[in-house]
């Protein structure tokens, strides 16, 4: 069991990374660290995905020295889906600070209980 | 006729360029010309609903020179072309109807921008609605998290922030799970697209190496998702959500985001995992179960509310409820009645969304049940539109929500399980008498006579953000000016509201056409 997880340390770092971030995402009462914990569980997903492309030995898939073999090169498509991910959680984190700054503006606080409970105040529920 | 094939690329890639292109549009110009988009655009798909009828196959549309192992893949069949006109339709009706109500919460210059995130919202939709390809799926999920966020933020308030970044939060966390579920099924699989996955997943299931990881993918997309749609434990944010946001907002993401996602699941389940696979995983005992919990737990949420759009939330999750309980039953008469469940809820769900801010209207703007006495009197439209949507919902004849219920009972009979047909007819009585229970009450609320909500009007108040909707107290002066709407305005709320009506009696009283295209449509699928 520990030899299979040394083995394969990087998907288990990444399994872990995942873990941190998604905890800190659903039980963080801080916005920006919400968002901090949400960037950190997308980077898991990065990671694992990048470590199973990526085989040792292997090079990226750009034709050096006229070498044509599949076995000399890397399968392309891992690295490209991470940076598409990566163009998401970027996107995504902007809109949601934007928000969190929206939220700051109004109610002077990042923690997400207090502005619940301000709202609350603020009208009645209608 | 070959023609047809290319439209759902076109509308896809049209409804991104029309996004861009009413970011530079003045506010009513740009609702104009959504609309004609919109229309365009439903054209199109009921043209791709009957060729794909008409020739009785589903066709793949190849993006770029990459062929079927490689490449991006566009699918459309009965099913897609149903789900994708049924959606478009709503999304249409939704935006006309709520136009009043936008025009006070949105502020004037940003008005275009809100038919801009309309547009983008219908490419995500389209999207994941044709897509082939699993990550395709992720991203346009992405996008429609995005401009979801962006229909409730559109009316600043705080409220609808704080639902916003919670809404936001829960997608995340759904996105992220959906996410890992794509690596971890790429990584064994070796494959993208659909149908090459559900081929070496049908080997890995066969030789049994690698079930693990199988497991664990079906189990992260399926709570992913069902984060996303307000699956049973998950529905909690729902009513801030609905409740807060513009009308328009409300309607639309009750009832197409949601659904969409729910129908992008059912696509994978059935397109890459297949129904054996799903079953080994156990997946549809345990959506059996959670979707039984949301009927019951929904509607007896529902029933506690003391805000009419809080209870038309809540009886959302109810309704989602039966979907995944019809995912549940599997087979044939299962997914068909989850389907038909979409359609029906979709149609009956963005009516009532539409109906009760009218009535709140001339309330004072209040939306609480104790302001709303008599309001269907002030607003007889509204009244008779809440009135039809709630029998549907209830699911008497001739409605649709009669329909999805009886397909529902089908499926369990034609299910093969005693216990999980008991459990059915059981979970379809007590969810149908617990909806009676509290859409009765409101109708009856509103439709007696009574002064509360009278003594009050809506005034709109300039403030330092933008114009607010807001109560002024023992104004019995203002009387004529509430429920006074000039002949457009009342035209532009009542005929979406009619053609969702109409749509909704459709679905009743010619039920076996539709059944007959979501059967085709499910045996295309294979």
């Amino acid at each position: 069991m520990l030899s299979t997880l040394l083995i394969n340390y990087e998907e288990a770092v990444a399994i872990i990374l995942f873990g941190i971030g998604f905890t800190m995402l659903l039980f963080h009462r801080n916005l920006i660290k919400k968002l901090i914990g949400m960037n950190i569980m997308d980077t898991g997903v990065f990671l694992f995905l990048a470590s199973m492309g990526y085989i040792s030995g292997r090079k990226a898939p750009i034709i050096t020295d006229g070498v044509q073999e599949l076995s000399a090169y890397i399968n392309p498509v891992p690295a490209g889906l991470v940076l598409t991910g990566i163009v998401v959680s970027v996107s995504v984190t902007a809109v949601t600070l934007s928000l969190t700054i929206r939220l700051y503006k109004r109610y002077h606080t990042l923690n997400l209980d207090d502005i619940y409970m301000l709202s609350r105040h603020e009208t009645e529920d209608r | 006729m070959e023609f047809i094939r290319n439209f759902p690329l076109f509308s896809i890639v049209l409804s991104l360029f029309s996004g861009v292109l009413c970011t530079m549009l003045k506010g009513r110009h740009a609702k104009n010309y959504t609309a004609a988009f919109e229309g365009l655009l439903i054209a199109m798909t009921a043209a791709v609903l009957i060729y794909t009828n008409k020739e009785g196959a589903s066709f793949t549309y190849v993006m770029g020179e990459f062929p079927a192992p490689w490449g991006n893949e566009i699918r459309a069949g009965v099913l897609e072309a149903l789900i994708a006109l049924i959606f478009l339709t709503v999304v249409f009706c939704s935006v006309l109807a709520g136009w009043r109500f936008l025009q006070i919460d949105v502020d004037e210059s940003k008005l275009n921008l809100y038919f801009s995130i309309i547009n983008l919202l219908t490419a995500a939709l389209l999207a994941m609605t044709y897509t082939n390809d699993i990550f395709t799926g992720y991203v346009f999920i992405e996008i429609l998290t995005l401009t979801s966020c962006g229909l409730i933020v559109v009316r600043e308030i705080g409220r609808t922030t704080l639902a916003a970044i919670r809404y936001m939060i829960l997608n995340l966390v759904g996105s992220g799970l959906f996410l890992l579920g794509v690596v971890l099924l790429y990584d064994i699989t070796g494959h993208l697209l659909m149908v090459p996955m559900h081929e070496k997943i049908l080997l890995i299931a066969e030789s049994g190496v690698g079930m693990q990881p199988l497991t664990l993918a079906v189990g992260v997309i399926t709570i992913g998702l069902g984060i996303k749609s307000g699956l049973f434990p998950f529905y909690l944010w729902m009513p801030d959500t609905y409740g807060w946001s513009t009308p328009s907002s409300g309607a639309i993401l009750s009832a197409v985001v949601s659904k969409c996602y729910i129908f992008l699941l059912i696509k994978i389940y059935l397109r890459v995992i297949g129904t054996e696979v799903l079953g080994m995983v156990h997946v549809p005992r345990i959506l059996f179960v959670l979707g039984i919990f949301g009927m019951v737990f929904g509607s007896l949420s529902a029933i506690r509310k003391k805000s009419i759009n809080r209870m038309i939330a809540f009886s959302s999750a109810a309704q989602i409820g039966y979907i995944y309980m019809g995912i549940g039953l599997g087979g044939v008469f299962g997914y068909t009645a989850a389907i038909f469940q979409i359609i029906a809820h979709c149609v009956t769900k963005s009516l009532l969304f539409l109906a009760s801010p009218r009535l709140a209207e001339v309330s004072g703007d209040s939306l609480l049940f104790k302001n709303l006495q008599g309001s269907a009197f002030r607003a007889k439209w509204a009244g008779g539109f809440f009135i039809f949507g709630s029998l549907s919902m209830i699911g008497i004849p001739i409605f649709a929500g009669f329909t999805s219920k009886l397909l529902f009972g089908l499926a369990g009979a034609d299910c093969g399980q005693t216990s999980k047909f008991i459990l059915t007819m059981l979970a379809l009585a007590v969810s149908s008498v617990l909806n009676a229970l509290y859409f009765i009450r409101t109708v009856i609320r509103i439709y007696s006579r009574g002064e509360s909500g009278m003594k009050e009007s809506v005034v709109i108040v300039p403030t330092a953000e933008g114009k607010i909707r807001t109560i002024r107290h023992g104004a019995e002066d203002d009387e004529k000016k509430y429920g006074a709407w000039s002949l457009s305005q009342q035209l532009t709320y009542v005929l979406p509201c009619l053609i969702l009506l109409a749509v909704n009696l459709m679905l009743g009283l010619f039920a076996w056409v539709f059944v007959d295209l979501i059967e085709r449509g499910l045996l295309m699928f294979f």
